[in-house]
């Protein structure tokens, strides 16, 4: 994609990938937005692209894992956990060791927490900028990448960022190519032990399907049916916000706790 | 002079080719292992030849008898000859059987020459514009030089400059008869087509088999078990060995171009060059020798020739990485065909293009993870959801909430397990489904479904090349269908009803067998007008047109129930130009509407022309494919729509309602209502 010379010799890029689950049926595979982050991560020029997993191994996860590796990997690593543990710790290790030089993910899991906050945890601990909803990696040229992020509406802004970096995914990146069953099949996991810290809220949670979140409804108020049409047709507009630059984060705090009261999400 | 001449002449050809076919052999030999009966092979070939081959060639009635003389002259010329000539053997009748069979052979030489005058396109020029002359230099030659051997000349006639002369005639009849024959010229078709009917990979085509009644026509699986195993074609030599002896065997008649759909509608796709490009591949070298047609090109009228080489550990498709490269053959080549197996029913050399191009499939999709256009979505729904369309499978009755259709998990047993296909998701063929399920409850059928507990049956994920899907699809649907018990299945899907009928028995577990004939449901509706439980009201006035879809025609010889069926209603029945075995294909099968790719014109277009020239008021149809083709015809402007009606919704139309004759069906009624509710 890039030409060459754009690209520093032997970037290392490791894609966290979980395993996944069809929203109709529930079956366990690769996770849409996680292949997307391999896919990024398998169109850097000269990158050395590493899969890494944290969690349980059974047949079924297996099964989706080897979904990335049908990608075109010959390994992906494994750390294994049992279920329910909190992952944050082993990842955070893990990545501490390997010092890649790009983290790629998905925005979020689809089962287990899917809180997306995962990213941000590990950025936090590990001291590294993250940057969300990428698009493209444009080049990495000395130590410095130009990341391209999306924004709502096709929208594109470039960023430059030090590395090492966390970046996340979601459908805005290219979407995945096919996996295919032979180098699937063939694919092997490099499994290791990371340390394992149990996850005591989680299981003390109860866990039920997710209902869809209620709509905000567009209360239009049209004479005819034309408007009724436009009004329908239109897309949502902005408009209402407002930007702060340059303020305190106690300023932009209590803005925000300020909008959360007028739309009555807090009361 | 030519007594000493003509036996060197004629051990020094034999030796040649001798050599030539240890060459070939070896070629051949680069290919995987396969298993074949080597000794009942060759004691089966004649038979082979004279009855199954022969069939296919003698639907050119002029090409045949040219052949038969053509061949069977040279033959017997070829071995007289040796007896005559080589040995010296000319006493009595001996000489005289060979002039036979020569001017036998120059006789249909002439025909050959005529044919070769002004050659229809589908035949290769080159090397075969020469044939003809090759041909009648042997017969000739060599009937002159018998003729002193008979006594009619005097043995040093002419003296020795004739005798040169006809030496050299011989000599080039013997290069390119006996030497070409294994050294790669237009004569090495008899040299390995007699030696692919022998090892044929598919020796249950041949009639000195038993095949039950329809033609074998399922894929070979992949053994998925062995690691070691390719997971398909990537590279000439991953073909078994006689696959690659049938290869070689082809003539470049061009039938198979003739009638091949893709290539009609100018997608990069020719069966014949298909062949010649896998010879290529084979031995190794460039396609620039090739004289026949091309591949078409949608961007430049035709692809040129010699852009494009391979051998044996070469790959046949370039790698995606190597952007831009060529290497034996596109992948849109392969991806164009549609499997509708008009190539290989036409190829007098028993060719089987359809398993080869789904073999390079398979390690495109399984290997490379290359399947164009929508096809990885789809395969992706296949493994997600069991359907080709992502729908939730629990939804698969949804359109028959009203009709209360018996489960299997309910009843357990039923006389008709009906298979409803993934056609429960498409509008279109609920109507069909529905008309059907009107039929069967007229006829007072005691059938059930397996609703949401069928999965799609793995047509299109196999002809995709992902046998690994396919496989995990009917394994699950075996697994199913042996909890309940039941006498047949009925389908109106032929797709399904081929894999069912002809691909699954290979995936029963160990000691399990499937114990149930599957039928389309033309031909069990057949079966119920038959046994009289069908009530039609006779008089339906109309010219109808019926198309045969590949799967029913072609791939399980069925061509007589739906025409039964229209005579029962005694509607008008007008044949297109092209049916029966040679029914073109509505463009639906293989993938080909998944993958998409581009020609000059769309082949469901070039049908529905077909449709449209026998002036029938409808098209009559048995399959959810052709329908869908067919419907998203836009006619020329100016012209009436044609409709396109499944054959289950002309029976369910005729029914006779009357009183006496529905007292056994009391819901016919409702589900008429219903039908048009989905209708409007
Ligand atoms: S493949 Fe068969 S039909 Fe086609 S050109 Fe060769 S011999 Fe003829
Ligand atoms: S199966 Fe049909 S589409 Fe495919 S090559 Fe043969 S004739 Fe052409």
């Amino acid at each position: 994609m890039q030409p060459e010379s754009a690209m520093t010799p032997g970037l290392e890029v490791t894609v966290l990938v979980s395993v996944g689950r069809h929203p109709l049926t529930g079956r366990a595979r690769r996770a849409d937005q996680d292949a997307r982050g391999v896919e990024l991560a398998r169109s850097l020029a000269n990158a050395q692209v590493r899969l890494l997993h944290a969690g349980m191994r059974d047949e079924s996860s297996e099964a989706a894992l080897r979904g990335y590796l049908g990608m075109g990997f010959t390994e992906l690593s494994l750390l294994e956990q049992p279920e329910g543990a909190d992952v944050l710790p082993a990842l955070a290790e893990a990545l501490d060791a390997m010092s890649p030089h790009l983290v790629i993910a998905g925005e979020r899991a689809e089962r287990g927490e899917g809180s997306g906050l995962l990213p941000y945890l590990l950025a936090e601990r590990l001291g590294w900028p993250l940057v969300s909803g990428l698009a493209a990696v444009e080049s990495v040229e000395e130590g410095m990448a130009t990341l391209l992020q999306a924004l709502p509406r096709g929208q594109r802004r470039r960023l430059k960022v030090r590395l090492p970096v966390i970046v996340t995914v979601d459908d805005a990146a290219p979407a995945p190519r096919q996996s295919a069953y032979g180098p699937a099949r063939r694919g092997a996991f490099e499994t290791a032990a990371g340390p394992v810290s149990d996850d005591e809220q989680w299981a003390a949670w109860q866990v039920q399907p997710a209902r869809q979140r209620p709509k905000r409804l567009k209360i239009v108020k049209a004479a005819s049916a034309r408007d009724r049409f436009k009004a329908a047709a239109a897309k949502a507009e902005g408009g209402s916000g407002q930007v702060l630059t340059d303020v305190t984060p106690t300023q932009g705090a209590e803005a925000i706790l300020t909008l959360l009261r007028e739309e009555d999400v807090l009361r | 002079m030519l007594d000493i001449l003509l036996p060197i002449l004629l051990f020094a050809a034999l030796a040649v080719a001798a050599l030539g076919a240890w060459r070939r052999v070896r070629l051949w030999r680069r290919g995987r292992a396969s298993q074949v009966s080597v000794f009942r092979g060759l004691i089966a070939m004649p038979r082979r030849y004279l009855v199954d081959l022969h069939h296919v060639v003698a639907r050119d009635k002029v090409m045949a008898n040219t052949h038969v003389a053509t061949a069977g002259g040279f033959v017997a010329a070829l071995g007289l000859a040796i007896v005559v000539h080589g040995l010296g053997l000319a006493e009595g009748v001996l000489g005289w059987l060979l002039l036979a069979a020569s001017a036998t052979m120059f006789a249909g030489s002439l025909f050959v020459v005529r044919r070769r005058r002004n050659p229809p396109a589908r035949l290769s020029k080159g090397p075969w514009m020469r044939l003809p002359k090759s041909l009648m230099a042997f017969s000739l030659g060599i009937f002159v030089v018998t003729l002193p051997a008979v006594g009619v000349l005097p043995a040093d006639a002419g003296g020795w400059l004739v005798a040169l002369v006809l030496a050299a005639v011989v000599a080039w009849g013997l290069a390119e008869l006996v030497v070409g024959m294994t050294w790669g010229g237009p004569m090495k078709h008899a040299f390995a087509g007699a030696l692919h009917l022998a090892f044929h990979r598919r020796p249950e085509r041949f009639s000195d088999t038993q095949h039950g009644g329809s033609p074998p026509t399922g894929l070979k699986a992949l053994d998925l078990d062995d690691a070691e195993a390719p997971l398909g074609v990537g590279q000439p030599s991953d073909f078994t060995w006689n696959q690659l002896l049938g290869f070689d065997a082809c003539v470049q008649c061009g039938r198979c171009e003739a009638v091949c759909p893709a290539f009609a509608a100018g997608q990069p796709l020719n069966p014949k060059k298909l062949i010649q490009d896998m010879v290529v591949g084979m031995a190794g070298g460039s396609d620039a020798q090739y004289a026949g047609s091309p591949y078409p090109s949608p961007e430049r009228g035709d692809q040129p020739v010699g852009e494009h080489q391979g051998s044996p550990h070469g790959p046949i498709v370039a790698p995606a990485s190597t952007k831009d490269g060529k290497a034996l053959v596109d992948a849109e080549t392969l991806w164009s065909c549609t499997t509708c197996r008009a190539c290989v029913e036409e190829c007098p050399m028993m060719i089987e293009h359809v398993d080869a191009i789904v073999d390079m499939r398979r390690h495109l999709t399984l290997e490379e993870g290359a399947t164009p256009g929508k096809g990885a979505e789809v395969i992706d729904n296949l493994i997600a959801t069991d359907n080709p369309g992502g729908f939730d499978p629990g939804g698969r009755l949804n359109w028959a909430a009203d009709l209360e259709l018996p489960l299997m998990a309910d009843v357990e047993r039923a006389e008709v397990l009906l298979w409803l296909g993934d056609g429960v998701f498409d509008m279109r063929n609920q109507r069909t489904l529905r008309a059907l399920v009107k039929v069967l409850r007229a006829a007072d059928v005691d059938f059930a479904v397996l609703g949401n507990e069928e999965r799609d049956s793995g047509d299109v994920a196999r002809r995709l090349g992902d046998e690994a899907t396919f496989q995990s699809l009917a394994r699950r649907n075996i697994a199913t269908l042996s909890q309940y018990r039941f006498d047949c299945v009925v389908t109106c899907d032929p797709h399904s009803f081929h894999v069912l009928k002809n691909e699954y028995g290979a995936f029963y577990p160990e000691g399990q067998e499937a114990g149930y004939p599957v039928w389309h449901h033309s031909t069990f509706i057949n079966q119920l007008i038959e046994a009289g439980r069908l009530r039609l009201a006779p008089g339906q006035a109309a010219r109808v047109t019926y198309h045969d879809p590949c799967y029913l025609g072609r791939y399980n010889g069925e061509y007589e129930a739906p025409r039964a069926v229209l005579q029962a209603l005694g509607v008008e029945l007008v044949e297109m130009q092209r049916s029966g075995y040679r029914s073109r294909c509505c463009g639906g099968g293989g993938g080909a509407p998944v993958t998409d790719i581009p020609g000059k014109q769309r082949i469901p277009d070039m049908r529905m022309g077909d449709v449209r020239e026998t002036q029938a008021e409808q098209v009559v149809v048995g399959c959810p494919q052709c329908t869908a083709m067919f419907e998203g015809v836009v006619p020329p402007a100016g012209d009436e729509e044609v409709a396109v009606k499944d054959i289950a919704e002309m029976v369910a139309a005729a029914l006779d309602t009357t009183p006496a004759a529905t007292s056994s069906a009391p819901r016919d009624t409702s589900t008429a209502q219903a039908t048009e509710e989905v209708m409007s």
